[in-house]
């Protein structure tokens, strides 16, 4: 048998900060100890917690109103949280009082925001007014016209297709709470689609994630929402083709530092 | 047209695709596809009408058409009849009861292997119990080589997951290392990677061969990207151990995934060329899932479970080192709760191996199923009773780049502990050699073995 010696601690505490995973736990026995186990059951009733949550469209129009923004509630088809999660087909459609009272709204705008819970009203509680701050004041108001924004309950990404059809809006940008992580249970996600129409892919659309303080920042995350809502509107078309653009544009950048250097 | 009476209640199943869907236990994606039962004795009629069909059916009537799906093609052409003569006779309840009878042994159930189609194991499955799925399936061991021996009797092997949400070189190192420190990684050393870009994969692929070849570990590495990139990679001569793709049960779906077979033969030949194992010749690595192709809408009305056996036909014809269903990543529209999971985990287990696969499993769920961390102790137990090949092993079970919740390091230490597993053969005589563990087998508290520290100062 090799030689052993006792682990230098520095050694793996500089580990432990190259990432975020749960490694070097303390042991008992083969398991965890007490702290360890208890600190992932805390991660995930978090997590569980965020899943279950429902939005609170009260406070969200009331903030939204404050600042002087109309808004329009809807709903998706999905009557429960159970319903929501067992027929993803009704998070993506409007129920027919929603589809009747958004029509009523109907116009002829640039964008749409719509704001939904997804799979964690914690994320939009927390994150959906930041970004929608920041993403309206750079929106120039003489070449965009923005819809009313529409605050929606029980809805997927592709709601947004249903609403920006009825709405009549060229494009439509989702605020959705994303699938909560055991580590991250409010995520922000962006989906932007143009065109929005029932029946439109996930391909066609472009997305953002992992919006939060930990993760992708509100301003870096607007500038890039900004780029996109342009980029789109330029070439009349969000999806596959826009992202490998915007990764060749990028990867040629990188290309020309490496010949500087 | 199949059906059965029940006390004067005529069911009837108008083709043989809605009598299997009918038959399966309930789960929310053969729900949301609207094929399952729509009442629990509608299920047992039709795992009665199931019970009395001639296994031979499924070879005249084909669930998917053979005209449009090369996944039929490929099933019905590589069918070997002369395997299939010892229960051609058969009926499927039969077949279930031969199966739990001691004709059914180690070597009657390899030589049917090529004898049984992916549908037959499936129509099988659903009217066993849990308790049958494990009991046929510990039966039968399916044994791969590339640089070390996988799925013995007795031998419970793992493979490090060390994912980083952005790839970081020293991320992934540190997660494999802790990996390695607990006795896991004989399956694989496999990446996620969270880019499918062509160089971060070369980078990744480096990082883990130079990891293998400065401890001399015998293992192999992955790095989890599109067949497509690695293909590239090979041309580009980078360390690739094993060529690694998500498939599926039609030719549709998997057309979603950018493959066809066509495409799945090129990069064995090209790995095949590389000569890199130095045992065996297993080097496929695949995943699977039940729900994908109605995820992809590329079912053909046919039920998730079914469509899982048949990628598992796809599976077996690349002869791989590895493959696993994950099982509980897809979520609850398709797999509710910690009951239909450990079903599924327990279906695809035995479909595996029934069909000649070294079957692992993904034990696994996302934050919004209705599971936690006691369901996949039960689930990752019940396959190691069940024979389980491999595991996942993830830093605290918990997957900081897909986000989703797998077993741990520790969990298969547990499991090995209670189950008196060992790794693989060549693994452990490694995990002594460096002193990690002790003759018996038995992994030594906090050891960090010499040979460990120059990595670790690099790190």
């Amino acid at each position: 048998m090799a030689d052993r010696r006792p682990a230098p601690l520095d050694i793996f505490s500089k580990l432990r900060s190259a990432t975020p995973a749960r490694i070097f736990l303390p042991r008992a026995g083969t398991g965890l100890t007490t702290r360890a186990t208890l600190d992932f059951q805390l991660a995930h009733a978090e997590a569980r917690d965020a899943v279950e949550e429902r939005l609170d469209v009260e406070a969200l129009d009331e903030e939204l109103s404050s600042r002087g923004l109309a808004a329009v509630r809807v709903r998706s088809a999905a009557r429960d949280r159970r319903g929501f999660l067992l027929r993803p087909d009704l998070g993506r459609r409007l129920d027919d009082e929603s589809r009747a009272r958004l029509k009523s709204a109907a116009g002829d705008y640039d964008i749409a925001f719509i704001i939904a819970e997804g799979l964690s009203a914690r994320a939009i509680a927390r994150h959906a007014i930041p970004v929608l701050d920041r993403a309206l004041a750079s929106l120039d108001p003489a070449s965009w016209k923005i819809a009313p924004i529409i605050l929606a309950e029980q809805g997927r990404v592709a709601l947004g297709d249903d609403i920006g059809e009825t709405l009549g809006a060229r494009l439509a940008a989702v605020l959705i709470g994303e699938r909560p992580g055991l580590s991250s249970p409010d995520s922000l996600g962006v989906y932007l689609t143009y065109a929005p129409r029932i029946g439109r892919t996930d391909a066609e659309r472009n997305c953002l994630s992992n919006i939060r303080p930990q993760g992708l920042a509100y301003d870096e995350a607007t500038r890039k929402l900004l780029y996109l809502c342009n980029e789109a509107r330029r070439r009349r078309l969000t999806g596959v083709a826009l992202k490998d653009e915007a990764e060749t544009l990028a990867s040629e950048e990188l290309r020309s530092i490496d010949v500087k250097n | 047209m199949y059906g059965t009476t029940i006390r004067g209640t005529r069911y009837s199943f108008p083709d043989l695709k809605s009598l299997m869907a009918k038959a399966t236990p309930l789960r929310s994606g053969d729900c949301l596809a609207a094929l399952a039962a729509t009442s629990a004795a509608e299920r047992v009629a039709a795992q009665m009408a199931l019970a009395d069909l001639p296994l031979s059916v499924f070879l005249n009537e084909a669930l998917v058409p053979y005209e449009e799906d090369e996944v039929t093609r490929l099933i019905l052409d590589s069918h070997d009849r002369r395997a299939f003569a010892l229960i051609a006779s058969l009926t499927v309840g039969e077949f279930r009861d031969w199966l739990l009878s001691d004709a059914a042994d180690e070597e009657s159930l390899a030589a049917l292997t090529f004898g049984l189609t992916p549908e037959m194991a499936a129509a099988v499955s659903k009217i066993c119990r849990n308790q049958d799925l494990i009991l046929i399936a510990a039966k039968r061991r399916v044994v791969t080589r590339f640089r070390n021996t996988l799925g013995l009797r007795g031998r419970l092997s793992s493979r490090i997951q060390p994912n980083h949400p952005t790839d970081d070189a020293r991320g992934v190192l540190a997660s494999a290392i802790d990996g390695l420190l607990l006795g896991n990684g004989d399956a694989v050393i496999g990446v996620n990677p969270a880019s499918d870009s062509p160089e971060q994969c070369y980078e990744l692929l480096r990082l883990l061969d130079e990891l293998r070849e400065t401890l001399n570990i015998p293992t192999q590495s992955c790095v989890l990207a599109h067949v497509t990139t690695t293909l590239q990679l090979m041309e580009r001569r980078a360390p690739v151990d094993l060529v690694f793709q998500s498939i599926a049960g039609t030719q549709a779906a998997n057309s979603s995934f950018g493959i066809d077979l066509a495409l799945l033969r090129e990069s064995r030949e090209a790995a095949l060329a590389l000569k890199r194992g130095t045992i065996g010749d297993n080097f496929m690595y695949f995943e699977t899932g039940q729900g994908s192709a109605l995820s992809a809408n590329a079912h053909w009305n046919c039920d998730q479970q079914t469509l899982e056996a048949r990628a598992y036909g796809v599976a077996r014809i690349f002869d791989p080192l590895l493959i696993n269903t994950v099982v509980g990543f897809i979520g609850p529209e398709y797999l509710f709760d910690g009951k239909q999971i450990t079903r599924a985990a327990l279906e695809d287990h035995f479909c595996g191996k029934l069909l000649g696969l070294p079957m692992g499993c993904d034990v696994c769920y996302t934050n919004h199923a209705e599971a936690d961390q006691n369901d996949m102790d039960d689930i990752l137990a019940l396959l190691a009773v069940a024979g389980v090949n491999y595991v996942m092993g993830v830093p605290g079970a918990d997957d900081v780049m897909l986000n989703y919740q797998s077993t741990s390091y520790h969990d298969v230490l547990a499991v090995r502990r209670m189950l008196n597993l060992a790794p693989a053969p060549e693994f452990a005589h490694w995990l002594t050699d460096v002193g990690l563990s002790d003759a018996h087998g038995e992994l030594l508290a906090q050891a960090l073995p010499a040979s460990f520290a120059p990595l670790l100062e690099r790190a």
